[in-house]
Order: C-alpha cells, then sequence, then structure tokens
C-alpha cells in the first residue's frame, strides 16, 4: 500500500471505515505536508488549520457512532480561492479581494460539507482564473511539483499542484477554456471538466459565464466519478444548470469509435513528446478494440480566436462589479466618483485581468460588436454543430490537452502565446462539451504528459471509462 | 402662433414596478419604505458568485401588461446586460432585454378634446431596478433595497402630440396598470416613472426632427409642463434657425424648465451582452391563454359597462374606472341605491374632496355613501342635509336614516310651511324683493338662503325656488 498522503479517495474510504487511522490523523498528516511543502510549491494561499481540525473530529464522531455520511466522510480536499467559503477569505488571487471574507458559501462547498468532506484551506490560481500558467497570482507563483522550475499550469495551478504534491486527497478547480484540464496534464493527475451546467456553479467567482464549469482534479478517474456523482444536479440557484440527460451516440456494445483531429496530432501547433503520447493513446484503445477515425472541425486558431473573444467579453462585464463601492479594497486615492474605480481598479487589478477587460470592453464596443462579438458567436455555433455530426458517428474524440507540457516559470513570451495553451481545451468549453485530461507518460525531460478525451453532452460516464482504461496502461 | 408653426413628435418610455412579492432575480422583499439595505442579499447586490434566478411570476404580470395593450408575446426571449458604472447598480449592468423584448407591437387607445387616437406601443421589456443613493453632507451612501425590483418598460411609438395627449396616455396606462393588477402606479414612490423623448417638425413632414430625452419624470403634470415647455423651447430655436442638439435633459419641477445632462454623443455605450447566467425565457400558447383568460374587464370595457347599466355620463364613467378602487367603491354602492348618478356625484365631488389622498381609507363605506344617495334621491334630505350627514359619517358611523328621522333632518316639503317661511323671507328683505323685481335675478339667491337659515337648511330647495318665483312675478301682488 502506498503512504497514507498518496492515496485515493476510495483507498480512504476502506482505511477509515476499517479504523486503520482517523480522519482527524489524515487531516493533521495533510496539514504537516501542506508546511513542508507548500513553501515551494505555493498551491495554498489560505490553509483553515482550526477548520480542518474541527471537520476531522466531526466526522471521527460521526464515524464511530455509525453515523457516516458516505464516501468523502472524514477526507481532506482543498479548493481553488475562487469559491466562495462562508468565513473565509476569498481572494481569488488578486489584491482586488485580498480582504474579501463572503458571507455565504458555494454550492460545491455545501455539498462538499454536508458529505462530510474535510477542508483544508483555498488555493492558488491565475488571477480571477485568468491565465494558463499559475504564474498570475497576486500572491505568488505555483510550481510544478515534478519540478519546481516548472509552471504548475493554470488557472487551477493550485489545485493540481496540491493533488499532485500530496497536499490534498482531491481538490476543486474552475475550467472556463482548459483551467482543468491543462493544469492537471502539467502536474500529472486527473482533470475532469464536466458537461457545462451539470454541477452548479453558484458561488464560484465568474469569469466567463457562459463556458465556465466547475473542474475535477483527483488521483484517478474512478475518484473524479464519485466526486461528479455527488456533487452533479441542479440546486435551484444556477440557472443553467442542467439535469442529466442521456445524448449523443449510445455506446455500441461492440466496438468504441474514437475520433481524432488530425489538425491537433500533427503539424507544428503541439509538440512532438505530446503527439507521440496521442500515437501512443490511438494505440491503447486499438488494442482494446477501438475503431479510429479522423474528423474535420474549424480551424483550432480560429476556435482559439473564438474563445479569446467570448471569454474576453464576458469577463469584463463579470470582472466590473469590482468596483470599490460594496466589498474588497478601494483605493484610498480618489477625488469623485470616477477616480474611486479607475483609481481602486488600477491599483487592485493585476496586468492581465486589465489587459482582458481592455480586451472585451473593445470587443463588446457598439463599434467593433458585430465584426468581433457577433462573429465570434457565429463561430461558436458552427462549432457546436459540428461537434454535435461528430458525435453522431464517434464516441468520443481523443486529442492533447494541451500542446506542450509544462514550461518553465518566466518563459511566456506575449499575451498571444500564452493563450496557446488553451488551444486544445477550447473545443469542448465553447460547446460545452465534458472533457478529460489523463496523465499519459512521462516525457524526458521528467515532466507528465497527458490526453484528451471530450464526449458529448453528459457522457462523462463513458469517457471516465475509457479515461480508466488509459490510466491502467499508462501505470503499468 | 408659434405652436403652429411646428408638430411636435413625442414618445413615451415608462417603468412600471411590477407587482410582486420578492425581486426580480431573487428572494428578497420588494416592499416600499424598510430601513436601507435591509432587503438585499448577495444576489441583488451583486456579491462575486451569486448568480440570478428569473421570478417567474415578474414573468407572467409582464405579460399580462402586454396582452392588456394588445402586444404579441415572443415565444422565446433573452435578458441581456446593459453595462454602466454606477454606484447605485452593484454589478455595474443592469439586466434587461435589448434585442428580443418580450411583448412587441400593441397600443392603446387615448381620447383628448381633440378626439380619440390610437397609440402604437412598440414594446414591453422586463428589467431589474437599481438602488437608491442617499446623498448627506459630503458623503453619499447606497441603499440596495431596491436593486432588483422587477420593472417593465413600456415604450409607445412617437405617436403623441401634445402635452394633452401624452398625459391622457399615461393616465390610461395607469389605469389598465392598475386594473390588471400589474403594478401598484404609486409615482411618489418611484413605482412609476417616464422618460419622454420630443422633436419638432414642420407640418406635413414625414421625418422626424432631432430628439431631446427629459428623464425621471415622477408626476403626469410634470410631463405636461416638460413637454410644453420643450415645445417652446425648440420652436424659439427652429424660429430662429438653430437645429436643437440631442441631448439628455432633466426637468427642474420648481423653474418649470429643462435643462441638458449630457449630450448625446458622448452618450454611454451600454455594450449589451447576452445574459450568460440565466437561459431563454420561453412562453408556450399555453401560458398566454392561461394568462389572457385571467384578464380582468379593461377600463374601456368597464365605463361603457358603467355608463351604460346606470346611465352615467360617459366623462363620469371614465373618471370612474381611471382609479380602479374608485370604480370598484361605486360598484359596491352601485346596487344598493336608486340613484347612481347621485352616489357617483358624491362619491367624485363630495367624498373625494374631503378626502383626496386616499378616498379608501375613509370610514365611509360604499354602501353608507349610496344611502345618503338613495335618501337624497327619494328627497328625504336635499343636498345640503345630505352634504352635511356625510361630513358626520367622515367622523365616524352612523346609520344616515335613523339620524335623519331621529334629529327631524328630513328636507320641508311642506308647500304650506315653505310658503310662510318664504313671506317671511320677504317680509325681512324688502330690498332683495325690490332688487330682484327691478331685473336683479340674483336677488333671489338671498331669499332663498334666507329660507334655507329659517329651516335649518332642510328646505327643499327646487319647490322653494318654485314657490319665490310665484310670489315674486309680476302679477302676485294683485292675486294675493
Amino acid at each position: 500500500m502506498r503512504p497514507m498522503i498518496e492515496r485515493t479517495v476510495r483507498e480512504h474510504r476502506r482505511a477509515l471505515d476499517a479504523g486503520e487511522y482517523s480522519s482527524l490523523e489524515l487531516t493533521r498528516a495533510f496539514l504537516t505536508r501542506i508546511e513542508e511543502v507548500d513553501p515551494m510549491v505555493g498551491a495554498f494561499l489560505t490553509v483553515d488549520t482550526e477548520g480542518a481540525l474541527r471537520a476531522a473530529r466531526e466526522s471521527d464522531a460521526r464515524i464511530a457512532s455509525g453515523a457516516s455520511r458516505g464516501i468523502l466522510e472524514g477526507i481532506p480536499y482543498a479548493i481553488k480561492d475562487n469559491f466562495c467559503t462562508k468565513g473565509i477569505r476569498t481572494s481569488c488571487a488578486s489584491r482586488m479581494l485580498e480582504n474579501f471574507v463572503p458571507p455565504y458559501d458555494a454550492t460545491v462547498v455545501e455539498k462538499l460539507r454536508d458529505a462530510g468532506a474535510v477542508l483544508l484551506g483555498k488555493l492558488n490560481l491565475d488571477e480571477f482564473a485568468m491565465g494558463s500558467s499559475g504564474e498570475h497570482s497576486a500572491f505568488g507563483v505555483t510550481r510544478n511539483p515534478y519540478d519546481s522550475r516548472y509552471v504548475a499550469g493554470g488557472s487551477s495551478g493550485g489545485a493540481a499542484a496540491a493533488v499532485a504534491a500530496n497536499e490534498a486527497v482531491f481538490a476543486i478547480g474552475s475550467d472556463t477554456g482548459g483551467s482543468v484540464r491543462q493544469p492537471a496534464a502539467f502536474c500529472g493527475i486527473v482533470g475532469l471538466k464536466p458537461t457545462y451546467g451539470r454541477i452548479s456553479r453558484y458561488g464560484m467567482i465568474a469569469l466567463a459565464s457562459s463556458l465556465d464549469c466547475v473542474g475535477l482534479l483527483t488521483r484517478s478517474a474512478e475518484d473524479a466519478a464519485l466526486l461528479l456523482e455527488l456533487l452533479e444536479g441542479e440546486d435551484g440557484r444556477d440557472a443553467t444548470g442542467r439535469t442529466f440527460q442521456e445524448m449523443g451516440k449510445p455506446m455500441s456494445d461492440s466496438r468504441l469509435r474514437v475520433a481524432v483531429i488530425p489538425a491537433l496530432a500533427k503539424g507544428d501547433a503541439v509538440s512532438l513528446e505530446i503527439t507521440a503520447a496521442v500515437e501512443r493513446a490511438i494505440a491503447v484503445l486499438q488494442r482494446h478494440g477501438a475503431e479510429i477515425g479522423e474528423i474535420e472541425l474549424p480551424d483550432p486558431e480560429q476556435a482559439l480566436a473564438t474563445y479569446c473573444v467570448l471569454s474576453a467579453a464576458e469577463a469584463a462585464s463579470n470582472m466590473a462589479r469590482f468596483d470599490g463601492v460594496r466589498y474588497g479594497k478601494r483605493s484610498e486615492d480618489f477625488d469623485g466618483l470616477i477616480s474611486v474605480y479607475a483609481n481602486t481598479r488600477g491599483e487592485f487589478l493585476g496586468e492581465e485581468v486589465k489587459r482582458r477587460i481592455l480586451f472585451g470592453t473593445y470587443m463588446l464596443s457598439k463599434r467593433n460588436r458585430a465584426r468581433y462579438y457577433d462573429s465570434a458567436l457565429e463561430m461558436r455555433e458552427t462549432i457546436r454543430e459540428r461537434l454535435k455530426e461528430t458525435f453522431a458517428q464517434y464516441d468520443m474524440i481523443l486529442s492533447p490537452t494541451a500542446p506542450t507540457e509544462a514550461f518553465l516559470v518566466g518563459a511566456e513570451e506575449s499575451p498571444a502565446q500564452r493563450r496557446r495553451a488553451d488551444l486544445c481545451a477550447v473545443y469542448a468549453s465553447l460547446a460545452g462539451l465534458p472533457a478529460i485530461s489523463v496523465p499519459f507518460g512521462t516525457s524526458r525531460a521528467g515532466l507528465p504528459l497527458a490526453v484528451q478525451l471530450t464526449a458529448a453532452p453528459f457522457a462523462e460516464t463513458k469517457l471516465l471509462r475509457v479515461a480508466r482504461v488509459l490510466e491502467k496502461d499508462a501505470s503499468d | 402662433m408659434s405652436n403652429q408653426a411646428f408638430e411636435a413628435v413625442i414618445g413615451l418610455e415608462v417603468h412600471a414596478e411590477l407587482l410582486t412579492a420578492t425581486k426580480i432575480f431573487c428572494s428578497c422583499s420588494t416592499a416600499f419604505g424598510a430601513e436601507p439595505n435591509t432587503q438585499c442579499c448577495p444576489i441583488c447586490m451583486g456579491y462575486p458568485g451569486a448568480m440570478p434566478r428569473l421570478n417567474r411570476r415578474a414573468v407572467e404580470l409582464a405579460i399580462r401588461a402586454g396582452l392588456a395593450l394588445g402586444c404579441e408575446i415572443a415565444e422565446v426571449s433573452q435578458t441581456d446586460r446593459k453595462q454602466y458604472f454606477y454606484p447605485d447598480l452593484p454589478k455595474a449592468y443592469q439586466i434587461s432585454q435589448d434585442e428580443s423584448p418580450l411583448c412587441k407591437n400593441g397600443f392603446l387607445t387615448v381620447s383628448t378634446k381633440e378626439g380619440t387616437r390610437r397609440v402604437a406601443i412598440s414594446r414591453i421589456h422586463i428589467e431589474e431596478d437599481a438602488g437608491k443613493l442617499i446623498h448627506r453632507g459630503a458623503h453619499t451612501f447606497v441603499d440596495c433595497n431596491r436593486c432588483g425590483v422587477p420593472l417593465i418598460e413600456i415604450v409607445s411609438a412617437p405617436d403623441l402630440r401634445s402635452p394633452e395627449e401624452a398625459s391622457a396616455y399615461l393616465r390610461k396606462l395607469r389605469s389598465i396598470l392598475l386594473t390588471c393588477g400589474i403594478s401598484d402606479c404609486r409615482m411618489q414612490e418611484g413605482s412609476l416613472r417616464c422618460d419622454v423623448n420630443i422633436s419638432l417638425r414642420p407640418f406635413g413632414s414625414e421625418t422626424f426632427g432631432v430628439r431631446t430625452e427629459i428623464k425621471n419624470l415622477n408626476s403626469f403634470a410634470f410631463v405636461e409642463k416638460a413637454i410644453a415647455y420643450e415645445i417652446a423651447r425648440q420652436t424659439e430655436a427652429l424660429l430662429q434657425g438653430n437645429v436643437p442638439i440631442p441631448e439628455t435633459r432633466r426637468f427642474d419641477a420648481a423653474a418649470g424648465k429643462t435643462y441638458p445632462m449630457r449630450a448625446k454623443e458622448t452618450s454611454v455605450d451600454y455594450r449589451f451582452l447576452p445574459e450568460p447566467d440565466l437561459p431563454p425565457i420561453w412562453v408556450s400558447e399555453e401560458d398566454i391563454e392561461r394568462l389572457r383568460t385571467t384578464l380582468p374587464e379593461l377600463p374601456d370595457a368597464r365605463a361603457l359597462r358603467l355608463a351604460q347599466a346606470y346611465g352615467l355620463t360617459v366623462y363620469d364613467a371614465s373618471v370612474l374606472v381611471s382609479e380602479p378602487q374608485l370604480a370598484d367603491f361605486f360598484e359596491a354602492g352601485a346596487g344598493k341605491t336608486d340613484y347612481p348618478k347621485l352616489l357617483v356625484n358624491l362619491l367624485l365631488s363630495e367624498l373625494l374632496r374631503h378626502c383626496a389622498s386616499d378616498p379608501f381609507s375613509s370610514p365611509v363605506s360604499a354602501s353608507r355613501l349610496a344611502e345618503l344617495s338613495q335618501l337624497m334621491g327619494e328627497g328625504t334630505v336635499n343636498s345640503a342635509t345630505a352634504k352635511k350627514l356625510l361630513l358626520r359619517l367622515l367622523d365616524g358611523d352612523l346609520d344616515p336614516r335613523l339620524t335623519v328621522k331621529r334629529e327631524g333632518l328630513a328636507q320641508v316639503r311642506d308647500r304650506e310651511q315653505l310658503l310662510t317661511l318664504a313671506e317671511r323671507a320677504m317680509e325681512e328683505q324688502p330690498r332683495a324683493v325690490t332688487d330682484y323685481r327691478n331685473g336683479k335675478s340674483a336677488a333671489l339667491r338671498a331669499l332663498q338662503g334666507k329660507v334655507m337659515a329659517l329651516s335649518g337648511g332642510r328646505a327643499d330647495p327646487i319647490l322653494l325656488e318654485s314657490i319665490f318665483l310665484e310670489l315674486l312675478s309680476p302679477h302676485s301682488d294683485e292675486t294675493r
């Protein structure tokens, strides 16, 4: 058996129920681990030691009295710091919300507490989830646990690194254009972005509302499956919530049909090692009887541009409420209303956030809207339609999760280059499809490699089943 | 003179708060007048992560308004974010509807002295209200109680042509919204507000002139005054060869003038964004039919019915229905009297005069007022006594008929008795008699007044007048 802090939810469940160790012991082990490694990793922004120990004791009492709340009872986890936690600072890794303590819990936080899970603390991210490297936090870089010279990815960099560095059993992140899948790939763990609307977004601080999804970062596809089951479902507070409905092509008994996107499988869009990993994954699936076909989708560069325009337009809108009036920081230096806004936002928002606000505002302005925003909406429809057709023929799409493995801290050259990290992830985001990143081997530099599976809406079960096949093969 | 040179082209945008118990996107109360910031939550205060949920009741009330105003109801419409920064707007965007309103292409029939015209209603959409700013000294405070109160915006076509017509449109609209229970339309509480768009053009012209917008008028009188002022101002400018600039103006009620707020060229770009937190609003044919069947009798139909059923004048009937509560009050009493027209008079000219602020908080019930009209109509009391009884009813309930009997208030209708009193009056006021005979017919009133005083106000005025006319006729001296 692996060391305690390296185990999966399923393994902890057995041990906790058998009395091998208590939730308090387990929680303490993680708190110690955080103390030891986090100064190097930079995954946590807030550690709620007292709250975690109290929750663990309560869990132990319930287990002892036979009142266990189920699969997650007593299991320590951590959550990205863009989910509201009542009474615990929620900063979005921004100076703007450095002092913001929400008066309410996000739905997922509530559900996890009700399930008996123990919250260890809040995780680092690119400010307001804008970024793909984990470097754009106002409170420090998150580093890759495999090699601290490399980035953890982003924006759920803290979440991916925390799980990879054994600082939590699992983590909750948010995925707008790959923000769970890409850091999961960089850190060698499983990252699931469910179907849009399947898990309530209530209390998750919005980046781009029509794309945002609650995402799961776990040690195994199995853990992701059991978390999804627990967290999914409408809560009456997220009007975009969608109840499970089986869509797309039913899983054929005989053969799994998997599509690959040539534009993302070869050429110079994607690194050689990633391309090789996808090739190996194809081989594994073929060995398991899958039939592989190639599909044409609208150009990935166009999909990326579409994503950039839409997400920035919505982000600019969502970020407007941070005005220094009701909560968060307010500049000390103001003279009249406009300067309250300008100076507050100028002082307390980071560069990348400001860049996207400007970009999004520009895209939506009267004179640019038709040219940029409206054509992006059209392209999104085209992509959706094309993917719908794809899933009439195929069970899922196999692709890279990200065009490269983790890169060096400080290696990003330009904002445009930075956005290329989302290249492979945005199809699923634009179409609201479930997608999962599965660790698949190691690069020559010793960094994790991964592949991505994308399926039809609500086809997570199918997705997770195939993910387990790849997972098993990768670990063999 | 100058008003004849140009035709005014006026369109109105009316905001009405909907009569829902809770806000449009959360479950906070919409009650007016609470302590600041006691009726708000993370959702209506725009807290990070909070999300809106559409109050279906608000949609239903908006559809009700659409149906009452003859609109088409959209099977599917969407909400949009209208974005601008202001401290009373917590999210820095208002959730509204841009290109796909819930209702469109309706109309309202408006009557003025000039006649009756059909005014097109371009659209009705739903949106959320903003909060309120409270200025205290050098500080400004934000009260979020009103944030998220549901509104409809009713936009007329530029079909109105005069201040009177605009005012008539608003009054008619108000009576429909009240009748259908859509809004309480309390302008003093801001639950009904009006923006005016106005331009002038030469008579006969088909094109539009340059328009100005007057924002946030909160009484019908202000709407009329602001329009009249704006017509005069624009007329003068045009006559001097100047073209008015397109701008937003505000009305200063004290000065009776409008002043520029901001020019349209520098107007805000609202950067409308389809609201990604809310799915499209679907309205089924069944929803619409269900709502249609719950619509009450509308003001025009009700006025017609009241006029026909009770023999009222069209004017009286239309005054009654302009305040549905008045019409309700009338109808509650109308069955209890044989003299509905007298009941209307008592209601509109007497009761309303005494309690103009809120006639329905008065202790006088519809049946009591009906009893009074009955006593008057059957001749038991004259109108002076009826008015006195009404004053006493305002102080506390009593049985009018019993009181008349007990206190001997019944009208004196005995010819002999009145004749005696009339002769006494003529003896005591010979001057009036002479005056009358010399052609000053007004002198009769002094004599009538004298008899009223002598009879304790109870003389039957019609009988009395005929007695006097007889007594004062040129031949009366001889005959007697």
